[in-house]
């Protein structure tokens, strides 16, 4: 249940931006997660609601994104999608393949009240 | 209104972790994050290494746990400085809890430490804990499907050590499907076959771990 840490991520990026900008309330958080990531969303969502309770974020959606895995080749420089785990350029078949997106854990936007 | 964020979550563990390797690397002591399943024999891999290179390597060892120090009394009888994490049901260890253990060891007089982490094929991957590299125990027992069940964890994996190989011919255990989808999901990794009951295979993992050091100790700043 490591969502219970990644959810208290959350809410801290997320208070402390609100408080910044003088935000009375959390509507919505914008987040993008990886698909090469350990997060289940559900058990996020879950999390977050516990964490965020008696908070400016208690009545925050969490709009969550899934992100592809896509791979860039080192060698050849052709960007690919990375399917069933094989880390291998389709084009030139390098394996020195370099992971541009699918590991994201980041907060898009805020919208505040 | 809508506030532009653009945030890692990661971000405070990351830091965190990027000054531990900064300290510990200012000692030219290379760090390994030991991760794997309850059971595949992580603190039996940290004591056969222990014996193997105690003599030639100065080794200390954090153990992380969820309430018991279990392991840390098992690795107390070799001699080595080891320090207990008890993570409370925590199921990983993160940078800030390293940072604090690591107070507890006398980094000057050290080669090689071993960060022993909760068992754990999930969680533990996200985590960095100012380490130089992952190494991920995988037994035979727990089948050949788990590289693609959980590949993060075995992607971020520097090496990968295949335990109770001499349990081999009790399992259905795949290996030449499991050495297959090691080597797609992670090509640069190195796979060592081992039983960390009879020592066999393990010379592999010893060399690794010998070379490590010592280019981390020649890139010392």
């Amino acid at each position: 249940m490591h969502e219970m840490a990644i959810a208290q991520g959350i809410l801290d990026i997320a208070l402390d931006n609100a408080e910044r900008h003088g935000a009375k309330k959390i509507s919505r958080i914008r987040l993008l997660i990886g698909k090469m990531t350990g997060v289940e969303p559900e058990s996020l969502h879950f999390c977050f609601s516990a964490l965020a309770a008696g908070t400016k974020a208690s009545e925050a959606e969490l709009d969550i994104v899934i992100l592809p895995l896509i791979g860039c080749c080192r060698d050849c420089g052709r960007e690919f999608p990375i399917e069933a785990m094989r880390f291998f350029c389709p084009a030139c078949s390098s394996a020195e393949v370099e992971i541009i997106s699918g590991r994201e854990l980041r907060v898009e936007y805020l919208e505040v009240e | 209104m809508e506030i532009q964020v653009m945030a890692n979550v990661l971000d405070r563990n990351d830091q965190i972790a990027a000054e531990i390797n900064a300290r510990i690397s200012s000692y030219g002591i290379f760090t390994v994050n030991l991760l794997g399943s309850p059971g595949s024999g992580k603190t039996s891999l940290l004591e056969q290494t222990i014996k193997a290179l105690n003599k030639e390597l100065r080794i200390a060892v954090i153990e992380g746990d969820l309430f018991t120090s279990k392991d840390a009394d098992r690795i107390a009888c070799y001699q080595v400085p080891v320090v207990q994490i008890n993570t409370s049901g925590g199921c990983h260890l993160d940078a800030s809890m390293v940072k604090g253990a690591l107070d507890k060891l006398d980094l000057s007089a050290l080669d090689l430490l071993i960060i022993e982490n909760v068992g754990n094929l999930v969680c533990t991957a996200e985590f960095n804990v100012g380490e130089d590299a992952k190494a991920t125990v995988l037994s035979v027992t727990e089948g050949e499907d788990k590289p693609l069940k959980y590949p993060l964890i075995f992607k971020q994996s520097r090496i990968v050590v295949l335990n109770k190989i001499d349990l081999l011919s009790y399992t259905g255990f795949n290996m030449e499907a499991a050495i297959e989808d090691l080597s797609c999901l992670n090509p640069q990794s190195v796979l060592v076959a081992a039983s960390c009951r009879n020592g066999d295979g393990l010379e592999v993992w010893y060399d690794w771990l010998r070379g490590q050091v010592a280019s981390k100790k020649g890139s010392k700043p």
